[in-house]
């Protein structure tokens, strides 16, 4: 849930579009350099902003009796590092700003500012301290581990962010701005904990689909740890797997060729 | 090690199955019983909250374009969330498509029906 059009002052919204400019502006310079350098990247690419895409566009009920959206970032930000998504996620912001009246143009500075500059670092952060601190479990739940987190983390640091954001347009009375950022945090990161969750696993569901179809680009990008050398004693257990419905390496099927010719 | 790393497909499909219950749990509890408006957004309750703690604030910026209905709302997200889903399931499937040695190897479509035997050269699409 992104903050409405014109809800922070003026001073406010210039403040933080000037905060939120100099990440999105390296953000683009970065997205052109992966791309002139690997235009096979394009394809994951647009798939990482078709993710974030998909995900803010879900409101979802949550615990709290409200409902908000998953932020979408965790993906691209684990696959391409953080600038990239910085990118993606404001072309989602202004996409929401422009046609459905969900956030704002006043505000997009500010939303970006959350969603696509703190989530994304977030994200990225959580996931190497997870696979850091995984590294002797195996790959795969290291992996799931490590992505879980940093869904999970970048969800509910965005809707932190935006509870700070209110708090110091509009802080309470009383309690001033912490007062306030206790009750803008209890509307916007209360309702975002079980959708945080539910973020989470789906975005472990996209990587595991990825590592299934796409494992030779998740290892170039260093999100997955290159394999080691395939054992002949796993081959038949492999086969077994593909029947199963996932795809497999071509490296292992090529070293059956070689000893089958 | 090198086994684990290949994901199971039952584990995908519990994994959706939890994201399902997830997301139906709060409506099955009645989390939304006594309220107002339930499971309304939480951008809107923020925007109330505004109005609580700052009586005098006015937005001075209206959204461009104001949505005719709720329906009208919900259809353009659902639009937004098809055009991603379109894209995502695209991309999925041509990296499915390149992952595969023995598909790309084939001149065609009509290769299969050069017999079996053809496909025992060196490189040929043996394994499938």
């Amino acid at each position: 849930m992104h903050i409405p059009e014109g809800l922070l002052p003026p001073l406010h919204a210039a403040a933080w579009t000037a905060a939120a400019a100099p990440f999105v502006v390296h953000g683009v310079r970065s997205l052109t350099r992966e791309v002139r350098a690997n235009p096979e990247a394009k394809l994951l690419i647009g798939a990482a902003g078709a993710f974030c895409f998909v995900l803010s566009a879900l409101k979802i009920p949550s615990a709290t009796g409200t409902s908000s959206h998953p932020v979408g970032v965790g993906l691209g930000s684990v696959l391409f590092r953080p600038p990239v998504m910085a990118v993606l996620g404001t072309v989602t912001l202004l996409f929401q700003a422009l046609l459905l009246a969900h956030g704002g143009l006043s505000t997009l500075g500010a939303n970006a500012f959350s969603l696509a500059v703190v989530g994304p670092w977030v994200a990225y952060g959580a996931f190497r301290l997870v696979r850091a601190l995984t590294a002797r479990l195996p790959e795969g739940t290291s992996l799931s581990l490590a992505v879980f987190t940093a869904a999970f983390s970048a969800s509910l640091g965005t809707y932190t962010v935006t509870s700070l954001q209110l708090a110091l347009a509009h802080p309470d009375p009383e309690g001033g701005v912490l007062g306030a950022f206790a009750k803008y945090a209890t509307v916007f990161s209360v309702t975002q904990v079980p959708i945080a969750v539910i973020e989470g696993l789906v975005t472990v569901v996209a990587v595991r689909l990825l590592t299934s179809v796409n494992r030779g680009d998740l290892v170039r990008l260093g999100v997955l740890r290159p394999a080691p050398a395939p054992v002949p004693e796993t081959a038949p257990r492999e086969a077994a797997d593909r029947e199963a419905g996932t795809a497999d390496t071509a490296a292992a099927g090529g070293d059956d060729k070689e000893k089958n010719a | 090690m090198s086994d684990r790393s290949t994901p199971r497909a039952w584990v995908t499909w519990a994994l959706l199955a939890a994201v399902a219950v997830l997301a139906v749990l709060p409506l099955a509890t009645g989390a939304g019983e006594g309220m107002e408006e339930p499971f309304s957004g939480a951008d809107g309750q923020a925007e109330s909250l505004v109005g609580e703690l700052n009586p005098d604030y006015e937005p001075w910026m209206a959204p461009l374009v104001e949505l005719p209905s709720g329906e009208v709302e919900s259809g353009l997200f659902a639009l937004q969330a098809a055009i991603g889903a379109g894209v995502v399931g695209y991309a999925l499937g041509v990296a499915r498509t390149r992952s595969r040695p023995g598909d790309r190897a084939a001149p065609g479509p009509g290769a299969p029906s050069a017999g079996p035997e053809a496909s025992d050269a060196p490189g040929g699409p043996r394994d499938r």
